[in-house]
């Protein structure tokens, strides 16, 4: 059995605030093997970036404490490094790309010296080799005339053009692991196909491993190879990302997929879950879904341990063991875990770590539209 | 403005009156430079874009960022003053009225923004916010008017009590309920809805989505439905038209347009959408490129140095009707047509209706 490039175990994630300590991130954990894509799938304020970004430890000290668990890479514990040691894992072994390309270029330098900052900082060379090095990672994202775009400044790039940059300037040092928090959110979808498509063909080429966080499930759809979905800064389910798409498990993850409005699907009327993300410093007790689930309400119908509750301006009752206890991620079925009492199989499962070492075969079909249409007859 | 500035097609062939058609608008914004800000050029966000909505239907307006889309949107309400064209709203001209006449109009045409957190007056209470149009118009005030908020809040599905909060009191879903409470307080029968989910959460898309198409067949309000996301539009809308660089290249109810697109542009949007299923049906098409700038559109077709279609269709052409370009350091053939001049909208193979602006699909 092959390691994990990166095992997180049991984190736990705390920010110091006035109104006293609030946790975006409870017992998560998650593997990522080498050459994988682990898809971290969540709405936002449910932890995702958070976790992302104390993989790299960017998060200041205080507000945010590291309350316990263990970040595992390449059989270093980050969360015991030093920051000179941080700094030195920082861009060269995990790379991060962020939502937002223009806030995350700095607008006073031109692209070829942030390159060159990442450069000369982990590679031990300098001047024109460094460089060339930019040149070259401009070129492996398909940047046209690269030699011209290194001395132009951000802002006379296009959206589209600027995360091709933090693209490179990501991989220009080889990383074993790049986290890509939200890619292409802010990007149109022709340009968004872009840029995955790029991903994807970087790491055929690199073979590096890619945490990718978003709220589309599109994208998870296309690109991951695992996915763990986190609702309430919990993981509530994790499994390949075929067995995810055809059996989900739990109600949030079910639901979402319902309530996402697909092309070519003529319903009428979308499913919805009802009320709101609930806010990190008031949860509410037990399973922090309940108050939401359509499926302990249904069962609570018919079940007499059922109690009354009041979300969101409505009255319902809920299951008793919904208010009263968080579940743990259980490996319901074989490499399938979720958090929910409600399964069948729950109450002979283990909560075990999610450990799944899979790469799937399917290659997303693209064409330049050429091809697709060679086969059309043309009149004059 | 004349009536002889006739769009050049008729955008659906219904017998019902349109409730807004807008005919031919153009919305040019100066470029100015130098010390004394001479006028050097224009963007062209909206360059003659014709439509009907039809009353208690939604037409979807799609495009990528910078096509115009919402620039059409605030054109039509008059937020940014038109360059030409005409907005006709229930057979008036509604670029010709002014004062007391405007304001009466101004009642049956309301906007409902993307950012629910900037387009709510932070030191305004929610009660303030949705009850001031219904104020200012002189409909209604004191308790009458308060009544009516409360009716509207609960309406959108909000507890009245609310009403006395402030909007960084309420989450995103419920601050995008409050914008939708404000543009119903006048009962309008027109809505342009500017991207009113795309900054929401998956799991409160759906109620919003919901809410506006009950809305919808309650009270027969029009949308004139801005988005940038297809699969949204497409659930949403009974006729969409798809816009590039300031115009719209392609015209169809949402059912045909997704079965038998025709703009090659249109292909490439549709094939964009990442599906939902980790077994992908439909082939990708990526295009090349980004869009160009509308300070500086191409000529002829604006799509052309984009467009895979007209590659293919000049291998096929004599060499007389093609011309050699330099697109992005790659030279390739093109149709001269299709860089000489722009294709009109016109009617394409299909159902009635399907308007297209391509030379080369038929």
């Amino acid at each position: 059995m092959r390691q994990p490039l990166l095992e997180i175990q049991n984190l736990n994630v705390g920010f110091e605030t006035n109104r006293g300590l609030v946790q975006p991130v409870r017992d998560v954990s998650i593997n990522v093997y080498p050459g994988q894509t682990m898809a971290i799938v969540g709405e936002s304020g449910c932890g995702k970036s958070v976790t992302a970004m104390s993989i790299l430890q960017l998060l200041p000290t205080p507000p945010a404490q590291y309350l316990g668990g263990k970040i595992v890479f390449d059989g270093r514990d980050l969360l015991k490094l030093n920051e000179r040691q941080m700094r030195g894992v920082r861009g060269k072994d995990i790379a991060m790309i962020f939502q937002e390309p223009m806030t995350s270029l700095n607008p006073v330098y031109t692209i070829g010296d942030q390159i060159m900052e990442a450069v000369t900082l982990h590679q031990n060379v300098r001047g024109k080799q460094a460089w060339e090095i930019a040149e070259q990672s401009l070129r492996e994202v398909g940047i046209a005339d690269p030699k011209r775009r290194l001395e132009s400044y951000p802002h006379e790039l296009s959206g589209g053009m600027r995360q091709r940059v933090m693209i490179a300037m990501a991989l220009s040092c080889k990383p074993k692991l790049l986290i890509a928090d939200e890619p292409t959110t802010a990007l149109d979808v022709t340009i968004q196909a872009q840029i995955l498509e790029l991903l994807r063909k970087l790491q055929a080429e690199t073979g590096m491993a890619i945490i990718l966080i978003t709220h589309d499930l599109g994208v998870v759809a296309e690109n991951a190879d695992v996915v763990s979905v986190m609702y309430a800064s919990r993981i509530v389910e994790c499994a390949t990302v075929e067995e995810l798409f055809d059996h989900p498990r739990h109600p949030y993850t079910e639901a979402l997929f319902k309530s996402v409005p697909q092309l070519g699907n003529d319903s009428h009327r979308l499913a919805t879950i009802s009320g709101s993300v609930p806010n990190p410093a008031k949860f509410p007790p037990g399973c922090k879904f309940h108050t939401r689930c359509p499926r302990t309400r249904e069962l609570a119908q018919k079940s007499g341990d059922a109690v009354e509750i009041v979300s969101d301006g409505e009255r319902f009752k809920v299951l008793h063991a919904c208010v009263a206890d968080e579940p743990a991620t259980n490996e319901v079925t074989r490499n399938h875990w979720a958090a929910c009492h409600q399964l069948p199989e729950y109450a002979g499962s283990q909560p075990t770590i999610p450990r799944l070492d899979y790469k799937r075969q399917v290659v997303t079909t693209t064409t330049d539209l050429q091809s697709t249409l060679r086969s059309q007859e043309f009149g004059k | 403005m004349s009536a002889s500035t006739a769009p050049v097609v008729s955008p659906f062939t219904n017998a019902t009156q349109p409730i807004v058609e807008v005919r031919n608008l153009r919305t040019h914004f100066p470029i100015k430079k130098g010390l004394l800000s001479r006028t050097v050029g224009y963007v062209k966000a909206v360059d003659g874009v014709s439509f009907a909505v039809e009353p208690g239907k939604s037409l979807g307006l799609v495009g990528e960022s910078g096509c115009g889309k919402t620039t059409v949107g605030r054109t039509l309400l008059r937020l940014i003053p038109a360059t030409s064209g005409e907005v006709l709203y229930k057979g008036e001209n509604f670029f010709q009225y002014h004062g007391e006449e405007l304001r009466r109009l101004r009642r049956q045409m309301q906007i409902i923004f993307q950012d629910p957190v900037s387009s709510l007056n932070p030191r305004m209470t929610v009660g303030n916010i949705v009850g001031e149009p219904i104020v200012v118009h002189g409909i209604a005030r004191g308790k009458e008017k308060d009544e009516m908020v409360a009716s509207l809040l609960k309406r959108v599905g909000l507890d009245p009590v609310y009403a006395i909060r402030y909007p960084h009191e309420f989450s995103g879903g419920q601050r995008q309920r409050i914008g939708i409470a404000r543009a119903l307080a006048l009962s309008p029968d027109f809505i342009v809805c500017d991207e009113p989910v795309s900054a929401l959460d998956v799991s409160i898309q759906s109620q919003v989505l919901n809410l506006l198409q009950d809305l919808q067949q309650e009270r027969k309000i029009a949308y004139l439905f801005i988005a940038h996301n297809l699969a949204v539009v497409e659930h949403f809308s009974h006729d969409i038209a798809v816009m590039y660089l300031g115009r719209i290249v392609e015209k169809a109810s949402a059912k045909e347009l997704y079965a038998n697109p025709k703009h090659p542009y249109t292909k490439a949007l549709l094939s964009a959408v990442p599906e939902t299923n980790p077994r992908p049906t439909r082939q990708r098409i990526v295009l090349r490129g980004e869009v160009p700038s509308p300070a500086n559109p191409p000529t002829g077709c604006a799509f052309h140095p984009r467009c895979g279609l007209t590659r293919i269709a000049a291998q096929h052409a004599n060499a007389n009707e093609t011309i050699e370009l330099t697109i992005r350091g790659e030279s390739t053939r093109v149709l001269a047509k299709c860089v000489n001049e722009c294709p009109p909208l016109e009617q394409k193979q299909g159902e009635p209706g399907h308007v297209a602006a391509c030379w080369v699909e038929r």
